[in-house]
């Protein structure tokens, strides 16, 4: 039989059944470039005042950490050196997501034998999940760099740009491919992805950075899409790079996909215990057996992020204080360790964040639970309803908690050893870190009151979170006005190191998560279960 | 008193009803059968049983309390296992197993050991990679563990092999014999044939029929074949007797149950040598009635 018969089949199939999900990404990866394209231009339309900006944030070593080099102080190049991180990690987040959704969530689903036994061939599903993944990809960097054009910009930057987002996409399209062959379950193939995901930003990160090490972004998937330099000289030939390593993984996601069977993984799931230990006897023991996994993985990565980030807060400091007119600035902001606290507490916004979408995530597990059919057992038995939603919700609270002290630990302690007081610094970044707990209660708080009430959108959860995360980003650029950046429960944190701290925001952001959490619990105690 | 009572039992989800009216009543200590095809609403009826739905309208009483506010309390003295079993992936069946007894309030350790042994359960297995039927033993399994007095089964066989659905059978006998009472909902028609003591039928969310199979016989057409030494005279036009074929010296026909006896005494005076009488199947009253003519439900 033919190994890719019903590859047309199955793509109409993902289509059809991502219509809503892809759509969304491809829109928010398109119009991202342009908006940051108009506000570049709008901010800095001469040349001169773009060029101190690139001098002086472009060699930043801390800056180099998120974001990577600057080759050119152009309004494309401003616009593709802040984005070709952030718009190669959405990405990468979106082909991982979506080939595994269509690969192995289908095989753990079982419905890949329904397929399988019809006219399919052994190669289509894999086939098919790849040419959606890239396809989509390819549509999204086709209209970005369609609307940079639009915006002026030079054509052949513009299409430089495009490329690097595509390429990032081939990459970890592929690599997701393989991952899906090597694991049983989809969340261990997820998550593998993105682990490779967050290696590739460290290494990036650190190669950025520091000096000596700039080869470490020539072995990072996210480094490549930066060393095409959109918008510079463009360096046509890097593109090869992604190219070929996408193509070796997906030749390697082939083989071993003939060499195992449909629902198997080449990695074999090891037998377990025969009786669970005493201790696993209440829905909280349930959950944490269910969120551990994630939970040290997300621990790992705030700790990595912080040191690289607690490390180059000096280097920060000190690139401003080598100008004369920006160490006066300086020295109005409360001198270099003003300067530093800023940064830092610039940094646990960031931080907040990403925690914030651990809260949403650890909470919208009690919909899959519920969805996937593992709820109704339980609440089956003499399990009180508030318990087991509770169990998880302790996640989505105490888990940012979590996450926020291990960073601003992280932070303390890297930017202390490098100012030599590591008492002083870690006292301030723990409490810059604490401070943003309110707010990121409130999305949890939002995720859960979904879920009791109108468990059906709960993926507004994450429409809120991205509407959020783009009003910080955007938000002052696009000089919006007060009460629509009010919206974001972010805009009333204070800003800790350096600020000064008031406690009526952060009680009201307490407040208003409470009483969120509680709505969750009231709603999902006269629902429907299922 | 009954350990299930409900009437009147009504739900709606959107537009489309689920329940409509539902009475049927389960006595302690029995097995009761609760039959009807796919989408005739018995899921939702387990559902409220269980205080995971609340119904619109319409009582139901289980274990002498209310389903939805008692939920808790009911709940450590029924176990339940649900029609399509899903497990925790990174959990073996026996930490399910475990899990669920000790939320229940407790499990009997040398039970489990038995029924693991019986049902040829490796409980070493994560969750994600048992097969439909070992998941379904799995939650058999944890729910037959427990000290419980009710056991709510929604299609419970469903994806087990004839031999373990042989097992099935002869454990949740052996349930009976030990005082238990049973809620089996099922579209297995031998499976109900051979266990239940008690049947209810529904469709489109209200019981059509319940009472002992027994019962429900009676309201049926027994088969027969006959063959006979003389001319078939008279047979045909004999009252409650149905779809007569006869071929050569045999008959084939149906039969009213409550009209047996003339049918017989006629047959005797044609002359009989050998006869064949088989008992309505449950699959036979299903069909009756399920078969979408309103006219002859009406009757």
């Amino acid at each position: 039989m033919n190994l890719f018969a019903g590859t047309g089949s199955l793509i109409r199939l993902a289509l059809r059944r991502d219509r809503i999900r892809l759509a969304i990404w491809i829109l928010l990866l398109a119009v991202l470039p342009v908006i940051t394209a108009a506000s570049f231009a709008e901010l800095y339309p001469e040349a001169a005042a773009r060029e101190q900006i690139a001098a002086t944030l472009g060699s930043s070593p801390a800056i180099g950490v998120l974001l990577g080099p600057l080759y050119s102080s152009s309004i494309g190049g401003l616009t593709a050196w802040r984005l070709a991180v952030p718009a190669s990690l959405l990405i990468a987040l979106m082909t991982s997501f979506t080939v595994v959704r269509h690969t192995r969530a289908e095989e753990e689903a079982g419905r890949s034998d329904l397929l399988g036994a019809n006219v399919v061939g052994r190669r289509a599903p894999l086939t098919a999940a790849l040419v959606v993944a890239v396809g989509a990809s390819v549509v999204a960097a086709a209209v970005a760099a369609g609307g940079l054009v639009a915006a002026d910009l030079p054509v052949s930057g513009a299409l430089a740009f495009g490329a690097a987002m595509a390429a990032a996409g081939v990459v970890f399209s592929a690599v997701a491919a393989v991952a899906a062959q090597l694991w049983h379950g989809s969340s261990a193939a997820r998550g593998a992805a993105v682990g490779v995901l967050g290696i590739s930003f460290m290494l990036r990160a650190a190669g950025d950075s520091t000096s000596g090490v700039e080869w470490l972004s020539w072995i990072s998937p996210l480094g490549w899409s930066q060393r095409l330099r959109a918008f510079g000289d463009e360096r046509w030939w890097v593109l090869a790079i992604p190219l070929v390593v996408g193509l070796i993984l997906v030749a390697t996601a082939f083989v071993l996909s003939t060499r195992r069977d449909v629902g198997s993984g080449i990695l074999a799931t090891k037998p377990g215990p025969e009786a669970a230990a005493a201790s696993l006897r209440s829905p909280l023991a349930l959950a944490w057996r269910l969120h551990k996994g994630a939970l040290i993985g997300w621990i790992i990565g705030f700790v990595g992020l912080g040191t690289v980030m607690g490390t180059s807060a000096t280097t920060f400091a000190d690139l401003f204080a080598e100008s004369p007119e920006l160490a006066r600035l300086v020295e109005q902001l409360g001198g270099e360790e003003g300067l530093a606290d800023a940064y830092i507490s610039a940094m646990l916004g960031v931080f907040a964040i990403v925690a914030s979408a651990y809260g949403i995530q650890a909470a919208l597990r009690l919909r899959t639970e519920e969805t996937v059919g593992r709820a109704s057992p339980l609440l089956a038995t003499a399990v009180p309803r508030w318990r087991w939603e509770g169990s998880h919700l302790v996640f989505a609270l105490l888990g940012p908690v979590l996450l926020l002290l291990v960073g601003g630990l992280a932070i303390g302690v890297a930017y202390g050893i490098s100012i030599d007081d590591i008492g002083g610094t870690v006292v301030d970044t723990l409490g810059g870190a604490l401070v943003q707990l309110p707010a990121v209660w409130v999305l949890s708080g939002l995720a859960a009151a979904l879920f009791g009430v109108a468990p059906r959108f709960t993926l507004l959860a994450w429409g809120a979170l991205v509407v959020v995360f783009l009003l910080g980003q955007l938000g002052p650029i696009l000089q919006l006005d007060q009460w629509v950046l009010d919206m974001s429960p972010f805009t009333h944190v204070p800003q800790v190191p350096g600020g000064e701290v008031t406690a009526t925001p952060l009680l009201w952001l307490g407040a208003v998560a409470a009483g969120l959490t509680l709505i969750g619990f009231a709603g999902f105690a006269r629902r429907d279960v299922g | 008193m009954d350990a299930i009572s409900i009437t009147g039992l009504a739900k709606s989800y959107g537009t489309t009803l689920a329940l409509d009216g539902l009475d049927m009543s389960v006595a302690t200590g029995e097995i009761h059968g609760f039959l009807g095809p796919n989408g005739a609403g018995k899921t939702t009826t387990l559902r409220i049983l269980l205080g995971l739905a609340r119904a619109d309208r319409g009582t139901a009483v289980l274990l002498g309390g209310d389903p939805w506010a008692d939920a808790v309390d009911l709940h450590g003295r029924l176990a339940y296992v649900p029609g399509e079993v899903q497990l925790w992936p990174t959990l073996t069946g026996g930490e399910a197993i475990d899990l669920l007894g000790r939320l229940r309030g407790g499990l009997d350790e040398g039970k489990r050991r038995k029924l693991v042994e019986r049902f040829q359960l490796d409980q070493t297995k994560k969750g994600n990679t048992y097969s439909t039927g070992n998941r379904q033993k799995v939650a058999l399994v944890a729910a037959l563990c427990s000290d419980v007095e009710l056991l709510i089964l929604d299609e419970p066989t469903l994806g087990l092999d004839p031999l373990m659905e042989a097992l099935f059978r002869e454990v949740i006998s052996e349930e009976r014999a030990a005082g238990k009472t049973v809620l089996l909902a099922s579209h297995i028609l031998a499976e109900v044939e051979a266990l239940c003591d008690r049947v209810t039928i529904i469709r489109a969310g209200r019981a059509i029929e319940s009472g002992t199979l027994a019962d429900l016989r009676h309201l049926t057409r027994t088969s027969m074949t006959a063959h006979l030494t003389g001319p078939p005279d008279g047979l045909s036009s004999l009252p409650g007797v149905h779809d007569l074929i006869v071929d050569d010296q045999v008959a084939h026909f149906q039969v009213d149950t409550d009209k047996i006896d003339k049918v017989l005494r006629h047959l005797v005076d044609i002359g009989v040598h050998d006869l064949e009488s088989r008992p309505p199947t449950l699959e036979e009253l299903f069909l009756r009635h399920y078969r979408d003519d309103p006219a002859e439900l009406a009757q």
